[in-house]
C-alpha cells in the first residue's frame, strides 16, 4: 500500500524532475502565462539571446494595460501603448499564442486560462502574478512567481521550488441564501489573518466548498494569496469536469474520458495529516466587507468598525489608528452608516458570469446613487452578458459597462478611484493606495457592491433581495 | 548577482505590518524600464505626498536614515502582489538587507533572486531593534550572514534564512546557470511525462 498522501502531495510528485539535498525540487511547468508585466523577464532573453524553450505551453494576454473604457486601440498614453506592444512583439517573436487587444478571447490572464480550458486539474501553472493561486480552483498547484523566475521558465520551463507546508481549511455546513464565495473567503482570511498561510499550499475542503460553483472555486482560490499562501486548491469533482468538457483547450472525446478518470483520483487520502488546520462554519457567514487596509480587516455587515481605545496591544491600536485614518472611518462607527462615492465590478476575483448576474440580480429595476464601472473579466464573458442583458440592467442603472480588463482592480491602465474617495469593490486588495494615490477601497461581493450603489453607502444586501430570486 | 557576506551600515525602522509591495512601489511606476531609475521612486506614496513634498515623518526621510543599507520592517513584510521591481526599487534605492518577523513568499523569492538579503527574526528582537534605532538614530547595524547575526549596540540578534538561499548568496550564485546542468533530466523527464500524460499537452483542436 502506498503511503496516503494529500491533494497537493500528489500534485508535487508529479512534477519532480530532480531533487537536491537541500530539498528544493525543480519541477516541471505545464503552463506558464504571460501578460504585459512579463517585460522584464523577455529582456533577459533577449540578453542571453536565447528562446522561449516551449512556446506551445506559454500563452500571453493584454490584461493589465488594455484600456477599459472608449475605444480600445486609440491609447492616449504613450507609456501605456507601449506596455500593450510589448507584450504583442515579445510573444510573436517567440510563437506564442497571445490572447491580445483584438482577439475576441481577450481578457484577464486568470479568467482566460480557465475559461479556454487551458487550466486543467493535476497541472502546475505559474504566471508573473500573485493571483495565479486563481487556478488552484480546478485542483492544479498554480503559483505567481517573480520576474526572474519568469525568465528562468521561459528559458527552462522548470522552477525551483521548496515544498510548502500543507494546510486544510475546512468550512462545513451550508451558507445562507445571498452569501457568496467572496464572503467565505474574506471570513476566511479575517479568521487566519493576512499571513495565516503563508508557507503553506492550502487545500479548501468541506462541504460548503464542495456546494461552490467553478465561478465561486475561482474566486476562492483566487484570494488564497491574500491570506499569505503560496497557493489554493480545491480537489476536481463532477463540477470541474462539466465546466471542462467542450473548452477549447480541453482534452475531446476518448481523451478527454481519460483524463477524467486520471483527474478523479487528485484528492487527498483519509487519514493525511495537515501541517495546518482551520475550521469555519459555512452557516455563520454573513455578507462580510473589509473596512481597512488588509485584506484581514474583513467584518459583517451589521458589525461596527474597531476602536483603537478599546485596543490593548499598542502596535495594534497604533495600526487600527493609521488604517482608519487612511480609510476617513470614525473609531467604532457602525459599517452600514459608511457613504460610498463610487463602485466597481471587475477584476480576477469577481467578474465572470455567476458575478455579474449576481450585481445584476440587485441591480435590476433600480438606480444606482454613486458612479460606477463594470468590467467583465474576459470578452467573451462580456458577450454573454450582453446576451443576457446584463448590460442594460447595468446601463439603465447608471452605472458604465467597459470592456475587459484588469482596469480599476489596480488602476494601471488610467481607471482610477480618486484621492479621497471611497469605492465598494469586487476586488482583492484594499491596501493604500491600491485603486490610485489616496483611494479608499471596500473589498466585498458583487451583490453587495450592487447594493452599496443602490443605497449609496456599505449596505446589507440581504433586504435587498427579499422576494427576488437568488 | 552581487555576492553577500557582511556588511555595516546604518538601519531604518520602518514599524508597519503586512507593508505591501504596492507600497514599496506603487503600480503607475511598474511600466518604468529598470534603467529608468526606480530607485528614486521607492515608498513613493509614503516618501512623498500628492504635490510631491517630502513627508518629514516617513523614517526613510530623517536624517539619520536617508542613506541606509538596511531596513527593519513588520511582520509579513513585502506582501501581496508579485511585482519583482518592488526588489529592484529597494535594491537601487541602496537598500542590501531586509531585516523582518516574517515576509510574504513571493518577495523574498524575488529578493534572494536580486542579491537582496531577508533576514528573519523573532517579533522580540526585531521591536527591540526598532526601540535601538529609534533610541539611537545614526548607530551602525552589522548583517553577518555567515555567522547569521546581526550586531546593534552591545546586543547580538540571530536570524534565520533559508540555508540554500544563504549559499546562494554568499556566492553569487543564479538559478539559471545551476538548472543548466540538470539539462539531461529534464529532457528524460520530459518524454516520459508526455507518455504518461497526454492530456497535460493543450489540445491543438482549440478553435
Ligand atoms: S484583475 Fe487585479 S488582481 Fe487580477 S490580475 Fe489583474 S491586476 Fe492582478
Amino acid at each position: 500500500m502506498n503511503q496516503p498522501e494529500t491533494l497537493f502531495d500528489k500534485l508535487w510528485a508529479t512534477h519532480e524532475i530532480a531533487r537536491r539535498e537541500d530539498g528544493d525540487a525543480l519541477l516541471w511547468v505545464d503552463r506558464h502565462y504571460v501578460h504585459e508585466g512579463s517585460f522584464h523577464a523577455f529582456s533577459r532573453l533577449k540578453e542571453r539571446g536565447v528562446p522561449v524553450a516551449e512556446p506551445g505551453l506559454t500563452f500571453g494576454v493584454a490584461d493589465h494595460y488594455v484600456p477599459t473604457r472608449g475605444p480600445r486601440r486609440a491609447i492616449a498614453n504613450p507609456e501605456i501603448a507601449r506596455m500593450v506592444r510589448q507584450v504583442e512583439e515579445n510573444t510573436a517573436a517567440h510563437n506564442v499564442t497571445l490572447f491580445g487587444l483584438d482577439d475576441p478571447r481577450q481578457g484577464i490572464v486568470h479568467v482566460v486560462g480557465p475559461e479556454q480550458g487551458l487550466t486543467l486539474p493535476g497541472l502546475l501553472i505559474v504566471c508573473g502574478d500573485s493571483h495565479t493561486s486563481t487556478h488552484g480552483a480546478l485542483g492544479a498547484y498554480a503559483f505567481g512567481i517573480g520576474a526572474s523566475e519568469v525568465a528562468h521558465v521561459l528559458m527552462t520551463q522548470t522552477i525551483w521550488q521548496k515544498k510548502p507546508k500543507r494546510m486544510r481549511v475546512t468550512v462545513d455546513g451550508k451558507v445562507a441564501p445571498v452569501i457568496t464565495a467572496k464572503d467565505i473567503v474574506l471570513a476566511i482570511i479575517a479568521h487566519i489573518g493576512a499571513d495565516g498561510a503563508t508557507g503553506c499550499a492550502i487545500e479548501f475542503t468541506g462541504s460548503a466548498i464542495r456546494d461552490l460553483s467553478m465561478d465561486g472555486r475561482l474566486t476562492l482560490c483566487n484570494m488564497s494569496i491574500e491570506a499569505g499562501a503560496r497557493c489554493g486548491m480545491v480537489a476536481p469533482d463532477a463540477t470541474t469536469f462539466d465546466y471542462l468538457r467542450g473548452r477549447p483547450y480541453a482534452p475531446k472525446g476518448a481523451d478527454f474520458d481519460r483524463a477524467v478518470e486520471v483527474w478523479s483520483k487528485l484528492t487527498t487520502d483519509d487519514g493525511v495529516p495537515f501541517d495546518k488546520e482551520a475550521t469555519l462554519d459555512a452557516g455563520a457567514i454573513a455578507p462580510t466587507v473589509t473596512w481597512g487596509t488588509s485584506p484581514e480587516d474583513a467584518l459583517p455587515i451589521d458589525a461596527h468598525v474597531p476602536d483603537p481605545a478599546r485596543e490593548p496591544d499598542e502596535d495594534r491600536a497604533r495600526y487600527l489608528r493609521g488604517a482608519l485614518e487612511y480609510m476617513g472611518i470614525a473609531p467604532g462607527q457602525k459599517l452600514t452608516d459608511v457613504a460610498v462615492d463610487r463602485v466597481f465590478i471587475g477584476s480576477c476575483t469577481n467578474s465572470r458570469i455567476e458575478d455579474l448576474r449576481a450585481a445584476a440580480a440587485v441591480l435590476a429595476g433600480r438606480t444606482s446613487k454613486v458612479p460606477g464601472l463594470v468590467s467583465a473579466g474576459s470578452s467573451l464573458i462580456k458577450q454573454q452578458a450582453e446576451q443576457e442583458g446584463l448590460d442594460r440592467i447595468f446601463r439603465d442603472a447608471g452605472l458604465e459597462w467597459g470592456e475587459s480588463g484588469c482596469s480599476m482592480c489596480v488602476g494601471i491602465n488610467g481607471d482610477l478611484v480618486a484621492s479621497g474617495e471611497r469605492c465598494a469593490s469586487t476586488t482583492n486588495r484594499n491596501f493604500r493606495g491600491r485603486q490610485g494615490p489616496g483611494a479608499r477601497t471596500h473589498l466585498m461581493s458583487p451583490a453587495m457592491v450592487a447594493a452599496a450603489a443602490v443605497t449609496g453607502r456599505l449596505a446589507d444586501v440581504r433586504p435587498l433581495m427579499a422576494g427576488r430570486k437568488v | 548577482m552581487e555576492k553577500f557576506t557582511r556588511l555595516t551600515a546604518t538601519a531604518c525602522p520602518i514599524n508597519a505590518a503586512n507593508l505591501n509591495t504596492d507600497q514599496i512601489l506603487p503600480a503607475r511606476y511598474l511600466k518604468w524600464p529598470r534603467s529608468a531609475g526606480i530607485g528614486k521612486v521607492l515608498f513613493q506614496d509614503l516618501r512623498f505626498d500628492g504635490e510631491g513634498r517630502e513627508q518629514p515623518d516617513f523614517p526613510l526621510n530623517r536624517p539619520a536614515w536617508r542613506d541606509a543599507r538596511i531596513v527593519v520592517g513588520g511582520r509579513n513584510f513585502g506582501c501581496g502582489s508579485s511585482r519583482e521591481a518592488a526588489v529592484y526599487a529597494l535594491y537601487d534605492y541602496g537598500i542590501r538587507c531586509v531585516i523582518a518577523p516574517s515576509y510574504g513568499d513571493i518577495f523574498s523569492g524575488n529578493a534572494i533572486q536580486n542579491g537582496l538579503l531577508t533576514a528573519m527574526v523573532s517579533d522580540e528582537d526585531d521591536a527591540a531593534l526598532m526601540a535601538a534605532l529609534e533610541a539611537v538614530p545614526d548607530q551602525p547595524v552589522t548583517v553577518d550572514l555567515e555567522q547569521q547575526i546581526i550586531l546593534c549596540g552591545n546586543k547580538i540578534y540571530p536570524f534565520t534564512i533559508d540555508p540554500v538561499r544563504r549559499m546562494r548568496l554568499l556566492n553569487g550564485w543564479d538559478d539559471i546557470a545551476l538548472t543548466e546542468s540538470y539539462r539531461d533530466q529534464i529532457l528524460a523527464f520530459k518524454s516520459a511525462d508526455r507518455a504518461r500524460r497526454p492530456w497535460a499537452v493543450p489540445s491543438t483542436s482549440a478553435t
